[in-house]
């Protein structure tokens, strides 16, 4: 039998899978296809204080081998995550992970101080990254100094470990990374969705509402690779990757670029119980393989 | 709600573009109403990525039939598919048409354009058993996009059909049809599928009639399970219009909390 505990330092996980933050819902509507506590964790969709509205539809797309959303992050708010859903996922023997929106700073503060008051919760993921609630993609993880001054102010005011979820629409990946890390992230998460846009050529109209929209799935998977292999070679803070996972295989990948734990996305929509099967195919590779624990293959990678 | 991944298809019949297929599959058939939805995967590969949602054309205990149009590459695989082939179906979803217990004495429309005669055969049957009088409006453009006609008239299902080219029936849109019967003879409860503009006209003749009055909506679906959010339609609440999921708290939707945009 492997162990597949992963230790984050701040955060156990009893293994090192987690549901993505968007693709999930609340995690509630995946309890009739999978046992929740199966999970490493799952990480809910982001929340805003107040209730949000969300995009105009259409708001996907399939493209090869990939999806192009620009939901624009429509949720129910704190109040009612708080009074009508967090209690039913407190008894869950799983990690229960907090995606955290605003739309200005100081939103995020209020979110997380709101939040702090919560049982039931093991730590806040800061979406600084979503490239469809501004213009063209803006947001904060763009830029290195405005990513230090939020990562900071939150940490000042979490009572609970903080990951930071980066956005791969950069220059450089690395300089933003080490901004949260410097500012205090407990960990840093990554990829977020890359910018993207498809045009109907009959209609000659974007197929989004939105115009651009954030690319999922296996198509995005090399690029995701490659940038959380960069962050997790030059920060000391725990990475947890994703970006197109469909496969054990695919989150092996991963773990031994650098990552500490994945998060499954996409796959969760083509399979509700994507994420168990996945686990159970990096447990088969790693028994295959004489990898007593998956913890060893963290970093792993070799010299080409 | 449950996965089949081995769910076989029994039969397959094919009229142009348009296919309708036998699956057995009790366990998503078993539990099945009238106006939910199966998400198909197409392909074990990456290519299409995501399930494609058809609608229930049938029930039974043994596994449910589909009634769909080749619509792109996701759908054009499917028709690909033989009989014998397993495919997998996560079904059955979303809510379901009203159909009131006792309908003796009562009259239904339904009234379905080109693909979106799919969930109104298994409404029909509902419908028919009880004992509503039924009247079946079916359109589409031209006669190749009317080929459930005959399976309807074989159930004891009263059809009127449409095409806008005249190749079969009324010429003109099914919806002009429905007008001209929705005088004479007002029905009860009328139930409508099919593209936007047609659901949108028949909303606003049931709205001036007061005819009580339910739409199948149809998008685009990212998981059919309420993860996404990427499949919503503007809807009427107490509380104020909102962006409402059409795969969870849909697909059916009462005519008057349908907020219809162009």
């Amino acid at each position: 039998m492997t162990d597949l505990k992963m230790d984050l330092g701040f955060l156990t996980l009893k293994n090192p899978v987690l549901a993505a933050s968007g693709t999930f819902g609340y995690g509630l509507e995946f309890e009739p296809y999978v046992g929740l506590a199966q999970l490493g964790g799952f990480v809910v969709k982001g929340l805003y204080f107040n209730p949000r509205e969300g995009n105009r539809p259409p708001r996907l797309v399939e493209t090869p081998s990939g999806l192009i959303n620009a939901i624009g992050l429509q949720g129910v708010g704190v109040k009612a995550f708080a009074e009508k859903i967090l209690p039913r996922l407190r008894g869950l023997d799983t990690a229960v992970v907090v995606n955290v929106c605003g739309g200005d700073d100081d939103e995020y503060v209020d979110v997380v101080e709101f939040l702090n008051r919560q049982d039931g919760i093991a730590a806040y993921e800061l979406n600084i990254s979503c490239p469809n609630v501004k213009q063209e993609g803006l947001c904060t993880a763009l830029f290195a100094e405005p990513t230090f001054a939020l990562v900071k102010r939150v940490k000042s005011v979490s009572r609970r470990p903080v990951i930071t979820k980066l956005s791969p629409n950069v220059t450089n990946i690395v300089e933003v990374a080490r901004a949260a890390e410097d500012a205090g992230t407990d960990a840093i998460s990554l990829v977020n969705t890359f910018l993207a846009m498809a045009i109907d050529i009959e209609t000659r109209r974007p197929r989004l509402a939105n115009i651009f929209g954030g690319l999922s799935g296996p198509a995005i998977r090399p690029l995701a690779v490659r940038m959380v292999y960069q962050v997790a070679s030059r920060v000391k803070v725990p990475v947890i990757g994703m970006g197109g996972i469909m496969t054990g295989a695919d989150a092996l990948e991963f773990l031994i670029a650098g990552a500490s734990a994945v998060q499954v996305g996409t796959a969760n929509f083509v399979d509700p119980d994507a994420a168990v099967r996945i686990i159970g195919e990096i447990a088969g590779w790693c028994e295959a393989h004489g990898v007593a624990r998956v913890r060893d293959l963290v970093g792993t990678v070799r010299a080409a | 709600m449950t996965i089949d991944r081995n769910a076989r298809i029994l039969n397959v019949a094919s009229w142009g573009d348009y296919c309708l297929f036998t699956i057995e599959s009790p366990a998503v058939g078993g539990g099945a109403r009238p106006g939910q939805f199966v998400m198909v995967k197409v392909s074990n590969s990456l290519f299409p990525l995501l399930r494609r949602p058809l609608s229930i054309h049938s029930a039974s205990p043994v596994g449910i039939e589909l009634f769909f149009k080749i619509a792109g590459p996701g759908t054009e695989i499917l028709a690909g598919k033989k009989v014998g082939d397993a495919i997998d179906i996560l079904g059955p979803l979303g809510n379901s048409f009203t159909v009131p217990a006792d309908l003796r004495g009562k009259k239904a429309f339904l009234v379905g354009g080109g693909r979106g005669i799919a969930p109104l055969y298994f409404l029909g049957l509902e419908l028919k058993a009880a004992g509503a009088g039924i009247t079946v409006f079916y359109g589409g453009r031209c006669q190749v996009d009317i080929p459930l006609k005959d399976k309807f008239e074989v159930e004891g299902l009263p059809l009127h059909c449409s095409t806008d080219d005249g190749s079969y029936g009324f010429e003109g849109l099914v919806t002009e049809l429905l007008e001209r019967e929705l005088g004479p003879s007002r029905p009860d409860l009328l139930y409508v599928c099919g593209p936007d503009p047609m659901m949108k006209a028949a909303a606003q003749m049931a709205l001036a009639a007061g005819i009580p009055a339910e739409f199948s909506l149809e998008s685009i679906m990212g998981c059919g399970i309420g993860a996404c959010w990427g499949c919503v339609h503007r809807i009427r609440e107490d509380t104020g219009d909102g962006w409402l999921k059409i795969c969870e708290e849909g697909p059916v939707f009462p005519g008057d909390r349908i907020v219809w945009t162009d």
